[in-house]
């Protein structure tokens, strides 16, 4: 099926370029234009769907139950559970304080709590689907995975370091109370998943749009190997330098993995490219504006160091092996 | 009938609220509406994820902007 999806959406690409528009195959604005149609279709019914059905999965998880779930937990065991159930607990960076506060109120070890906060952004939905589509679904897992080994890593080390005079002290003397929640019907939960997919529709069509016309000129108009001179394996700070880019990158997350990918082509390492991807998605100016509510400086800086050590680290490890 | 919405301030809460307000002017039922930001108390009715309606009392949703018809349901 999905060969059978491929060949469909390349027949509807081919058709409306080189015969509705007349653009000869082969040139620069044909292959140009042709990459960007066949490339947007696929990303876009990918993103209707996967989102579709990661809502339908979410309204399963409300962080109410990952609170209940990791409660007793320690560490290891507890870090491992943490960095699964924030890939499917639904996560606004708005709701990141409740939640946090939620998470240290049911006793939950300060290095747990964070190993759901780093793995809850960094393996989201949105950049999965762009993965999936763009790089093939070895890659989506691959990210997957090592979204889940830096989120137990980082919390495991976190958890060590012993930081809890780094909470902000009003945190400690919240009590939760108990809210009495009706479990939704499936009527409810499609509902709750139109409205999802619809609503990161919204926010994200734009840049995926943009980033894939970006992609499309890269891969239309940039020489090939390219990008290899400058960021290839020949230079050892790339991973670094892609990390610290993209650490502020945020809200780009749809846009930046098209040009990422039409820069891979250029001879852009997958480990760089990896790094560079996870960095934008995992740590975000805003998410960290927020989470300084509940944590001091201090602590916003190691965790912010520790994550981008670790993407660093996984950035180096995949250029090495593959 | 007394709704509170409980959210930090957020773009999301001010939308909720004012559906709130549509939704109960729509019906003509008299309610008193309060924008609940105190992180303490918002927590204090187990609420992990804003914007959240609370019905007299009654946490009614979590987590999403509820639309002027779904709120006239719970009204």
């Amino acid at each position: 099926m999905w060969r059978k999806g491929h060949f469909m959406l390349k027949f509807l690409a081919d058709s409306l370029v080189y015969t509705l528009m007349g653009i000869q195959p082969g040139t620069r604005l044909g292959d140009t234009l042709h990459f960007f149609f066949y490339d947007t279709t696929k990303v876009f019914l990918l993103l209707i769907t996967i989102i579709f059905v990661v809502a339908v999965i979410r309204s399963f998880f409300p962080p109410e139950r990952a609170r209940k779930l990791l409660g007793h937990r320690r560490e290891y065991v507890g870090n491992f559970l943490a960095a699964l159930l924030g890939i499917v607990t639904p996560f606004c960076s708005c709701s990141a304080v409740p939640m946090f506060i939620g998470f240290i109120e049911a006793g939950l070890p300060l290095g747990v709590t964070f190993s759901f906060l780093i793995s809850s952004p960094a393996v989201n939905e949105v950049a999965l689907v762009m993965l999936w589509g763009l790089f093939g679904w070895k890659i989506a897992l691959l990210y997957t995975a090592t979204g889940i080994a830096v989120a137990f890593f980082g919390g495991i080390l976190i958890g060590k370091l012993k930081l809890e005079h780094l909470v902000e002290e009003y945190v400690y003397q919240i009590k939760m109370g108990e809210a009495e929640m009706a479990v939704p019907t499936w009527k409810e939960r499609i509902e709750y998943a139109q409205g999802y997919t619809k609503d990161i529709l919204k926010k994200v069509w734009i840049f995926v749009i943009v980033g894939i016309g970006f992609g499309a000129l890269i891969h239309g108009y940039v020489p090939m190997d390219y990008v290899l001179k400058y960021a290839g394996p020949g230079n050892p700070f790339a991973v670094i330098v892609a990390v610290l880019l993209g650490i502020p990158l945020y809200s780009n997350a749809a846009g930046t993995i098209p040009i990422v990918q039409a820069l891979v082509g250029k001879g852009l390492p997958m480990g760089t490219a990896l790094a560079f991807m996870m960095s934008i998605v995992a740590i975000s100016a805003p998410e960290l504006i927020i989470l300084r509510n509940v944590i001091k400086p201090k602590l916003l800086a190691i965790f912010t160091g520790i994550v981008a050590v670790a993407i660093i680290i996984v950035g180096y490890l995949f250029n090495a092996i593959l | 009938m007394k709704i509170q919405i409980l959210g930090s301030g957020c773009q999301n809460c001010m939308k909720l609220a004012k559906n709130a307000e549509e939704a109960a002017k729509a019906k003509g039922t008299e309610c008193e509406i309060v924008k609940v930001t105190d992180i303490k108390e918002i927590m204090s009715y187990g609420v992990m994820q804003t914007p959240a309606i609370v019905i007299d009392g009654k946490v009614k949703s979590v987590g999403r902007v509820l639309s002027v018809e779904e709120i006239k349901k719970l009204l």
